[in-house]
């Protein structure tokens, strides 16, 4: 059977038809300009307060707009953004060391693996230099060198030194810059800051993004709040495997609202998984932490030889240790590339070679690193990493090798958007991670800082001024049927997941489909595996609203409703994962279909059938969706195939 | 591991509170205090008890959303560690565990172990920025920073805003919230025009939301999980004395 | 409350390296007590300096009073619920006790110029015979007791107060921590085992 109905194919029809370079001047000389003393008479929406909402709504508010904004947290300071450690990529080329804006644009659409755009990717290199200036304006504590200037490393690969960075925060240091420009607007009375409050749905009115539905998550209060467009700035949907690097509360309702209302849905298959994660350590496991993946220079990857073996590392002689990536990548060793890593890993604990609990992890062994460059030097490099290790897992990894496991880390796929970052709802714009935007079907590192930067402070607004100018909104108020009846779904909804009773907890589904889509829709996916999950996840999503048990009331603070409500939106959003990882029968980027690769057991694309982004129209609660093909060209950057081997 | 967690409950902002009792029988070591919670929380909602609500987010000790104090200790007992980042494993079996609100007038509990900390937002919004509208910036190397300038202006803008040191405080003192983001931003070349009314503002949002008077007592450094030193409460007040004598 | 008490210390200083002239016999010590009421003459008249520095300091003992009833009132009124899990201090004694070591001094401060200004409770009591009126009063052995726990009060109340002043008034840094926690220690020992020669010498015999 199929599980999904072709469409029409769709195109991004914003972007100027001039080279490449031209694109963004034209795009913005083509905009229609809001004229300053109206701004005030505009309000605009953001929800979430990540760097791409809050550098958003601070920007829009200096500008002028009345902004409306909303974040899940108690502040706009926590948004998971904060967690973010290794860098930035901006293409200032300070080193002189040959980058330029045409590289990171280049570096960024052969590491997307040729699934991304090449207009928005070029425009997010040309903007990346903006970004610095700005950050380091708003009083960002960049790592500096002894004369004073910006120190830059090398980062996931790459053979420039481009990545800007503050210790191991850089995320943190970010988004505290563009909070503390939001706060300046919250103060100036630019911005109506709603903390603790969550969307629960999108008003649409006229085919038009006009508002949304809110949920006060303190007095249960469920408000709805009108504007000229909605900006939806709310991360990816890595929680939907239930463990991953995301924070807690990280969720995909707002995003999988705007589908449900109309957004297309793009290319939800392409997931990264990080190689060098914490692995769990019980069932009680609640989400998952990541390590620098710096660690693999000096580290040794290996698992016992001998399936089963329960001897403590120590224990094992050399000759029955399997240090498997240096054995079946030669080239590179211990480091390949994440997702080779992390595949690799799952294949040995497939085979029974994994260590601690549950089977599911291998050793990184310093012991090697430490005999050649002392203890003190290893302490010197690692020091802090190996602390967190200790801190969680109460091993010490100067005498004990360190246990990893790959784990979920980003989602590349998203809201689709178009060159303005407008999403197939008209007045509906998408911001960082919530979108496909920039990065194809697998992301750089230290790219997603600059994403969701660059959308937030540059991107976003003037796009979003052409949208105001351009278009002749008529006043609605909440009287509208529209509204009323939107309102009444959502509360409607949070009713019955009060109204249930059943037996089993949020908590208990939410780590069901979890291992669900992490055994079928994690590192490798199979046409078999896809199948089983389709046939099990419509079953998962009927049980848990037969049976789902939520205590408390909805008119006052309730954690359990809030999971509730996330978690099934989680369980749509799965099933759709698994259509679009089904339907995309090749192997590219975060995406590994096993019947797709090299004899060598590398990635193979197919560029014939697949050269194009995954656009889904919602198809309605266990319905059929609907797939749009937005054909890819490349101009620019000419297809090849990647080869580690 | 059995342990015996005596938990501040408390249904509303308005409503009275009391510490109740629950044992949990099966606790991992390898557990983090917070899945300790969920694990009861889980077993509260199958029994058709009110699970404890609690504020989290990352669980990796960043975006400062968790906090409680345990036995008397602000994120507990492990130095420069959040409640997230403590670990099951601290404690002994058969222990029992006290585990309560930040406590302060101007932190009102929400329910049991949530507070409002809005007020240390309202304490950013007073003048904890730098203003550089987006677009206006100069190019980032118009305006080298000291290494050891930058490195410090670091060191205090990793504070994570979780409140802790306002709980430690036998005053419930804001003032290493505040004097972290002063330094930060004050000893920085960018923040220079207005580092006179940037302290002033940030001291009268202080002293307005409540929060007590700083008797140098030091329990918010102790408290602190990352750490921020006693002596960028100097650098305020030596930025308010400054500032106040009108010298530029 | 940082300037009042630096304030105060610099007077302590004073006041104690006087004390210790008692060590030089009756005559000097008489004479050094005259002298303290003739300073400033002839510019100024007789004890007109006195009466200067008296003002003074009470001006700074009641403004460092109000100043802590104000904070005090303020930090009570920040944290009126208390953790039921007593809050194991980090910080150490003196700055523990520093509000009630503050009030005890503050009575102390009233007796002891009942004691030797007024006289009013001196057993000797002679206007101008200061060296017996001090062995007098220090002869017994619960006044030196007393004059014993408030000076060990005023030096755990110097110990936190002297660094305490240096980060209010914005003068410590990294660098100075050490020195000014090292300057704190060394002005509380110094001032309390200066202010206790006296009555323990006089308690011992050493004086009379």
């Amino acid at each position: 059977m199929s599980f999904y109905r072709l469409g029409d194919d769709i195109a991004d029809t914003t972007a100027p038809d001039v080279p490449i370079e031209q694109r963004w001047d034209k795009r913005r000389f083509d905009a229609k300009l809001v004229n300053p003393a109206n701004r005030r008479r505009h309000t605009v929406i953001v929800v979430g307060t990540g760097l791409a909402g809050g550098a958003a709504g601070a920007t829009l508010a200096e500008q002028g707009y009345h902004v409306i904004q909303f974040c899940y947290q108690d502040s706009p300071r926590r948004a998971h953004s904060i967690a973010a450690q290794g860098g930035i990529n901006a293409a200032k080329n300070y080193r002189n060391d040959g980058d330029s804006v045409y590289r990171l644009f280049y570096d960024t659409v052969k590491g997307g693996d040729f699934r991304s755009r090449e207009s928005n990717v070029y425009r997010l290199a040309q903007t990346s230099t903006q970004i610095i200036d700005q950050c380091v304006a708003q009083g960002v504590p960049f790592a500096r060198e002894y004369g004073g200037l910006l120190d830059t490393r090398s980062f996931g690969g790459v053979q420039v030194a481009r990545t800007f960075y503050a210790r191991g925060q850089t995320g943190q240091q970010l988004l505290i810059g563009a909070y503390q420009a939001l706060s300046r607007q919250i103060d100036a009375g630019g911005v109506e800051m709603h903390a603790r409050t969550e969307m629960l749905d999108l008003i649409v009115i006229d085919g038009r993004a006009r508002g949304i539905v809110a949920r006060d998550l303190v007095t249960g209060e469920i408000s709805t709040y009108l504007a000229d467009a909605v900006v939806l700035a709310t991360g990816g949907y890595g929680n939907v495997f239930y463990l991953s690097t995301n924070a807690k509360n990280s969720n995909a309702s707002a995003i999988w609202r705007a589908h449900r209302r109309g957004a297309y849905f793009a290319n939800p298959c392409y997931t990264q998984i990080h190689p060098t994660c914490i692995p769990r350590s019980g069932d009680h496991q609640s989400k998952l932490t990541l390590m620098s993946e710096s660690l693999r220079n000096d580290g040794r990857i290996w698992v016992p030889k001998n399936p089963g073996d329960t001897r403590s590392p120590d224990q094992i002689p050399e000759d029955d240790r399997d240090y498997y990536l240096e054995r079946i990548y030669p080239g590179f060793g211990n480091l390949v590339p994440r997702d080779i890593a992390s595949r690799a890993a799952k294949n040995q604990c497939d085979l029974g070679r994994g260590v601690g609990p549950g089977g599911l992890g291998v050793y990184l062994d310093f012991a090697d690193a430490i005999k050649r460059m002392g203890e003190a030097a290893v302490r010197e490099k690692y020091g802090n990493l190996f602390e967190m290790y200790d801190r969680i897992t109460g091993e010490d990894p100067y005498k004990v090798p360190m246990r990893i496991y790959p784990a979920i880390h980003y989602t590349m796929g998203g809201l689709w958007v178009d060159y303005d970052l407008q999403s197939t709802i008209p007045g509906c714009f998408v911001v960082g991670e919530a979108n496909f935007s920039d990065h194809g079907a697998n992301r750089l590192g230290a790219s997603a800082l600059m994403q969701g930067l660059a959308d937030g402070y540059f991107v976003l607004p003037p796009m979003l001024g052409n949208y105001i100018a351009s278009t002749k909104l008529d006043k609605v108020d909440a009287s509208h049927p529209e509204v009323t009846a939107t309102v009444a779904e959502a509360t409607g909804r949070l009713d019955r997941l009060l109204s249930i009773d059943g037996e089993r907890t949020v908590d208990s589904f939410h780590r069901e489909l979890g291992e669900i889509l992490w055994n079928e829709c994690g590192m490798a996916r199979t046409e078999d595996g896809l199948r089983k999950a389709l046939g099990r996840l419509p079953e998962l999503r009927e049980e848990f609203w037969r049976s789902v048990k939520v205590p408390g009331s909805g008119a006052s603070l309730n954690q359990s409703l809030e999971r509730a409500n996330r978690v099934s939106d989680f369980l749509e959003l799965g099933e759709l994962l698994c259509v679009d990882a089904l339907h995309r029968e090749e192997s590219c980027g975060g995406h590994f279909r096993v019947e797709s690769q090299t004899p060598d057991g590398e990635a193979r694309r197919d560029d014939d059938r697949f050269a194009y982004a995954a656009a889904w129209e919602f198809g309605g609660t266990g319905g059929t969706p609907v797939l749009h093909r937005e054909p890819l060209e490349f101009d620019y950057v000419h297809l090849a195939q990647r080869n580690y081997a | 591991m059995k342990l015996t967690l005596r938990i501040w409950r408390q249904a509303g902002p308005a409503e009275p509170g009391r510490m109740v009792a629950y044992e949990v029988p099966d606790a991992n070591p390898d557990m983090s205090f917070l899945e300790l919670l969920d694990v009861l929380n889980e077993r509260l909602t199958l029994e058709g008890e009110d699970p404890v609500t609690f504020d989290h987010d990352c669980r990796e000790g960043i975006c400062g959303s968790c906090g409680v104090v345990i036995n008397g200790q602000a994120h507990g007992p492990r130095a420069l560690t959040t409640t997230c980042q403590l670990h099951v494993r601290s404690f002994s079996d058969g222990d029992v565990i006290d585990i309560e609100p930040w406590r302060s007038v101007a932190f009102g509990v929400l329910k049991d172990l949530m507070v409002d900390r809005s007020g240390l937002d309202r304490i950013i919004q007073a003048g904890g920025y730098i203003s550089a509208p987006t677009g206006s910036a100069p190019e980032a190397h118009s305006t080298p920073v000291p290494k050891p300038i930058a490195d410090s202006a670091f060191d205090n803008a990793t504070c994570i805003g979780c409140g802790a040191c306002v709980a430690a405080c036998p005053n419930g003192s804001a003032m290493l919230f505040t004097s972290a983001k002063v330094a930060h931003l004050n000893s920085l070349p960018q923040g220079a025009p207005e580092r006179a009314s940037r302290v002033l503002n940030l001291v009268e949002a202080m002293d307005a939301e409540g929060f007590g008077g700083c008797t140098n007592t030091g329990e918010c450094t102790n408290a602190c999980p990352k750490g921020i030193p006693m002596d960028s409460i100097a650098t305020l007040n030596r930025e308010y004395l400054r500032a106040s004598l009108g010298r530029k | 409350m940082a300037v009042t008490g630096l304030l105060m210390l610099l007077f302590l200083i004073v006041h104690m390296l006087g004390n210790l002239k008692i060590f030089f016999g009756r005559t000097d010590f008489d004479h050094y007590a005259h002298w303290l009421r003739t300073i400033g003459n002839p510019v100024l008249h007789e004890s007109w300096y006195l009466w200067i520095q008296r003002f003074v300091l009470v001006v700074a003992v009641v403004l460092h009073a109000v100043s802590a009833y104000q904070l005090s009132r303020r930090d009570l009124k920040a944290r009126p619920t208390k953790y039921s899990h007593h809050q194991r201090a980090k910080a150490g004694y003196a700055t523990h006790i520093m509000r009630y070591g503050g009030i005890t001094l503050a009575l102390f401060i009233v007796y002891h110029i009942l004691d030797f200004t007024t006289l009013t409770l001196n057993r000797h009591g002679v206007d101008g015979a200061a060296y017996d009126n001090i062995v007098s009063s220090f002869s017994v052995w619960w006044v030196t007791a007393i004059y014993i726990a408030a000076m060990i009060c005023l030096g755990l109340h110097i110990q936190h107060g002297f660094w305490s002043a240096a980060q209010t008034l914005g003068y410590n840094r990294p660098s100075r921590d050490r020195a000014f926690k090292g300057a704190a220690t060394g002005l509380a020992v110094l001032l309390t085992v200066g202010f206790l020669i006296v009555p323990v010498s006089v308690l011992a015999g050493l004086v009379d």
